[in-house]
């Protein structure tokens, strides 16, 4: 089998990393895009801002440079801050019309 | 006094104005001699405007007084400026005082007429514009004046406006004067765009350096304003019909200053017409054109008017070919001599009108010399001028025409001398049917041309004629005295009599072609215009008077060569087909597309108005294909 | 074959795994679950590029606080509804998104492999020295980022109140003898 060979020499390089990071954001947006729970959208946010952090991390590795980590840090915080205020929001409407989606909102409507 | 030049229209401005808030307050005769009073006051303050110029060293003699800057934007800058130099001081000067003469006449002719203050409103607003017209130092000032002469001209010959004829006549002289104007406004349009300023000193002064299609251009434009302007082929067909105004009206309008501005307007920029030579002989063909038709066609007329509108137009032909070849002191002098001898002749005709009763047909008069002395005495000395009678003035400017014009060439003479002898002969067939011959008028009056606006409570009766007021008698003699001795202007004898050369040397002489002719080739041609009178004249007689050979008067000639009735013609049928179908092209093309581009818009509106349908998911979609062609935009041209 | 390519390798399965299954479980709460799965594959990786600290928060926060948060949510205000994944009110919308997904992954594909990282380095800090990985992240976050520190902890303090004022519940007047109103 002559693929061994190949696969001993496999390194990982920093494009791997980078490579999933767009997977998983292109697989966030296509998620946001085609659920309607609201719940769930949020958690396809999650999966974007994941893949950024990812990649992130793997660039402050590539250049050696602890801002990137630094980035990640404050993505998270904000992350969390947004998913407290979201949360609320979504708490405050599904208490007034119980079973509420995405779709219910068009008054913008043209 | 030059510096005071701005009173000589500001005068007859100032009158019209009272006019208009006193005048029928001031009623009869206040009014008129008001009117008179401005007119005269211009023509004083122009005599001495006169003699200031005259004063001045001959390279010297050029005044510009800026009023104020008219219209400043961008690159334009129009001023409201008045040239006076000697051109425009001979015009001033015969405009204000034929003018006045005429003022006085009309306190008489228009006596008793309900409008009467009305009419020398009128009257001053159209010197007020003439003057502007000849006084402007830009093209702009003079277009100024242009219009405000034919909108007086209109008035005036609408004045008694519950006439059919009148009516009709001043939205003619309107609708052909605007063609004219047309011309004038694209030259005005292309002097701008070539020479970068509308003035006459910057146009005359550039003329040698512009390209020739760009001056060819600009000159034949400003012709046809002048064609306009001047009743020349084609646009003649107004000032005959215009004749339905009042008499003085057409004296003063229609026979010695209006119709002269397109004559000045080309003399004025001679120095560009110098440049295109080719131009001057359209101008001279065109100019011959119009005096032979016209002289052909005062043969058949029988209103006494008509004559005199078609000798007009004819005489005007002369002074064109005179500017096509070049002798602009030629046609300025036969411009002058022509004020007074035609003005006097309308006059004359006016007063004749009066005497007979507001009688125009000219089968119905004869036998007047007995019964009008002076008004026949005074007609007559008119009479010989316009027929080239020396010493009458007449003959001197129309000489030297006809010696330009042999300078020219010599089809253009002898189309010139036909002219000329049929001028002799249709004045001859008018005073003969006027003064001589028998009493028509003492016949049975029959509804045939009638004249004057009020109905003739003498129908039916018939009245002695009498001879007119002094109010209209004393013009006439003084319009006689410069008819008779007018020649001394410009006596063709040696150097120093040619003293309106002279004068006029400052502005016209580097474009005036000279005369080479020998002094012999110049007596004869003298001594053949006086010939070619004298057989006009001794024709008429025989025709008329002795009843030796038979008239000519073919209805075509009547009919004006069916001029305006081919105009008719034409313009109801390919010309109504041809504004039906820009009025088409309007609606359809023009609006279509104004339309078609908010019908278009509202259609994609329409259209658009379906991305928002209020769902956020539909929004969030677009965002994402619009963060997908930003990265398309990076791969493609960005650059990663 | 080092042992970076088979965690990495694993971990990425683990991610792609919970990630799909994000999009496309219809129960809210199969959907959270496999969230937690996607950010413990994170965790995992981000423990393989040195990035300790991080991947500790990452579990703490993310997967500890933020997912059962969620897990709250679903079932205290009973969202536990499944969604009818079968309809679409907009034909357009699943094949459009599936198209833009595709074209964003390859695009962002082609960036990756035409680019090449460039940057200073070390601007921040040496990550690879010999220093622990959270005595740099500190530095840097206590001198370069201070301010954005500070202003990060304002944030979370109107999130906190601006929640808590969002979820209350509309207060009700109720009247007692003597008329009065209480609250």
């Amino acid at each position: 089998m002559n693929v061994l060979p190949v696969l001993a020499e496999l390194r990982v390089t920093a494009s791997w990393y980078l490579v999933l990071g767009a997977m998983l954001f292109s697989i966030g947006s296509v998620g946001l895009l085609v659920r309607r729970n609201p719940l769930v959208m949020f958690m396809c946010v999650e999966l974007m801002l994941n893949a950024v952090n990812l990649s992130f991390v793997t660039l402050a590795r590539a250049l050696d440079d602890v801002g990137g980590q630094t980035a990640v840090f404050f993505v998270l915080v904000v992350a969390a801050a947004e998913v407290v205020v979201g949360l609320g929001i979504v708490v405050a409407i599904m208490r007034r019309r119980p079973g509420a989606n995405a779709d219910d909102l068009s008054m913008l409507r043209g | 006094m030059l510096t005071v030049a701005w009173l000589v229209p500001a005068l007859p401005l100032a009158g019209f104005l009272l006019l208009v808030v006193f005048g029928r307050r001031l009623g009869e005769a206040a009014a008129g001699w008001l009117a008179t009073a401005a007119c005269t006051g211009a023509f004083v303050v122009a005599v001495g405007c006169l003699l200031d110029l005259a004063s001045r060293p001959q390279d010297q003699r050029s005044d510009v007084t800026t009023l104020f800057t008219w219209i400043p934007v961008g690159s334009l800058n129009v001023e409201l400026g008045f040239l006076v130099d000697p051109l425009s001081m001979t015009m001033m000067l015969f405009v204000t005082g034929i003018g006045a003469l005429i003022h006085l006449y009309s306190i008489g002719y228009m006596h008793g007429d309900p409008k009467f203050s009305k009419f020398f409103l009128y009257l001053n607003l159209f010197v007020f514009s003439m003057l502007m017209l000849v006084m402007g130092d830009n093209l702009v000032v003079t277009f100024l004046g242009w219009e405000g002469v034919g909108a007086c001209s209109y008035f005036l010959i609408s004045f008694w406006q519950t006439r059919e004829a009148a009516a009709s006549a001043a939205k003619k002289a309107f609708v052909t004067n605007r063609i004219g104007d047309w011309g004038f406004m694209l030259a005005m349009f292309l002097t701008f765009q070539a020479v970068g300023s509308l003035n006459y000193a910057d146009l005359n002064g550039a003329a040698a350096g512009l390209a020739g299609s760009t001056a060819t251009a600009i000159a034949v434009l400003l012709f046809v304003g002048a064609m306009g302007k001047s009743a020349q082929l084609p646009l003649s067909v107004w000032l005959p019909d215009a004749m339905a105004g009042p008499t003085p009206v057409s004296a003063l309008i229609h026979a010695a200053t209006m119709v002269t501005a397109g004559v000045y307007l080309l003399c004025r920029v001679s120095p560009l017409l110098h440049e295109v030579p080719n131009v001057g002989t359209a101008i001279a063909v065109v100019g011959i054109v119009t005096a032979l038709w016209a002289a052909t066609v005062a043969i058949a007329q029988n209103d006494i008017k008509k004559v005199l509108a078609y000798s007009t137009v004819s005489q005007l032909g002369f002074m064109f070919i005179a500017v096509g070849s070049g002798a602009y002191v030629a046609a300025v002098f036969h411009m002058v001599t022509h004020a007074f001898f035609k003005a006097l002749l309308f006059l004359g005709s006016g007063s004749v009108i009066h005497g007979v009763h507001d009688e125009q047909d000219m089968r119905r008069m004869g036998a007047l010399r007995k019964l009008m002395p002076i008004t026949y005495i005074t007609f007559m000395i008119g009479f010989l001028a316009i027929a080239g009678i020396p010493p009458f003035a007449g003959f001197w400017s129309k000489d030297e025409i006809l010696a330009a014009a042999f300078q020219k060439s010599t089809p253009l003479w002898v189309a010139t001398f036909v002219a000329a002898g049929l001028t002799a002969f249709y004045m001859t067939r008018q005073v003969i049917m006027v003064f001589f011959g028998e009493a028509r008028w003492k016949h049975e009056p029959a509804p045939t041309l009638s004249a004057a606006g009020h109905d003739d409570p003498e129908q039916g009766h018939v009245v002695t004629p009498h001879e007119s007021s002094w109010l209209m008698t004393l013009p006439l003699v003084v319009l006689a005295v410069l008819a008779t001795f007018g020649g001394l202007f410009n006596l063709p004898f040696w150097d120093g009599t040619r003293r309106l050369e002279h004068w006029l040397d400052p502005v016209l002489g580097e474009a005036e072609v000279p005369l080479t002719l020998s002094t012999s080739t110049l007596i004869v041609l003298a001594l053949s215009a006086v010939a070619i009178s004298l057989v006009g004249i001794g024709t008429g007689y025989l025709v008329y008077e002795r009843r030796r050979v038979r008239a000519f008067e073919p209805a075509v000639f009547a009919d004006g060569w069916y001029l305006d009735r081919s105009i008719g013609r034409f313009a109801g049928g390919p010309g109504m087909a041809a504004f039906e179908g820009v009025a088409w092209f309007d609606s359809h093309v023009v609006d279509g597309a104004v339309n078609g581009v908010a019908g278009g818009v509202r259609w994609s509106a329409e259209r658009l108005r379906r991305t928002q349908t209020g769902f956020v998911r539909n929004y969030a979609l677009g965002i994402a294909v619009g963060a997908v062609l930003l990265l398309v935009w990076f791969a493609t041209r960005g650059g990663f | 074959m080092t042992v970076e390519t088979v965690v990495f390798l694993i971990a990425a399965t683990i991610v792609l795994v919970g990630a799909v299954g994000v999009i496309v479980r219809a129960h809210p709460v199969h959907a959270a679950l496999s969230l937690v799965l996607t950010l413990f594959g994170i965790a995992v990786l981000f423990v393989a590029q040195n990035a300790d600290f991080l991947a500790a928060v990452q579990v703490i926060v993310y997967a500890g606080a933020i997912v059962v948060l969620f897990l709250f949510v679903i079932m205290l205000l009973g969202v536990d509804q499944a969604e009818n994944l079968r309809i679409e009110p907009f034909r357009l919308q699943r094949p459009a998104a599936l198209v833009t997904g595709v074209a964003l992954f390859a695009l962002l594909l082609l960036a990756i492999v035409q680019g090449e990282i460039t940057g200073q380095k070390s601007a921040g800090g040496q990550l690879s020295g010999e220093e622990a990985n959270i005595m740099v992240l500190a530095r840097s976050l206590f001198s370069d980022y201070v301010f954005a520190f500070e202003v990060t902890s304002v944030l979370l303090v109107i999130a906190v109140v601006g929640t808590v004022i969002l979820a209350r519940r509309p207060p009700r007047e109720v009247a007692d003898e003597t008329g009065a109103v209480e609250r």
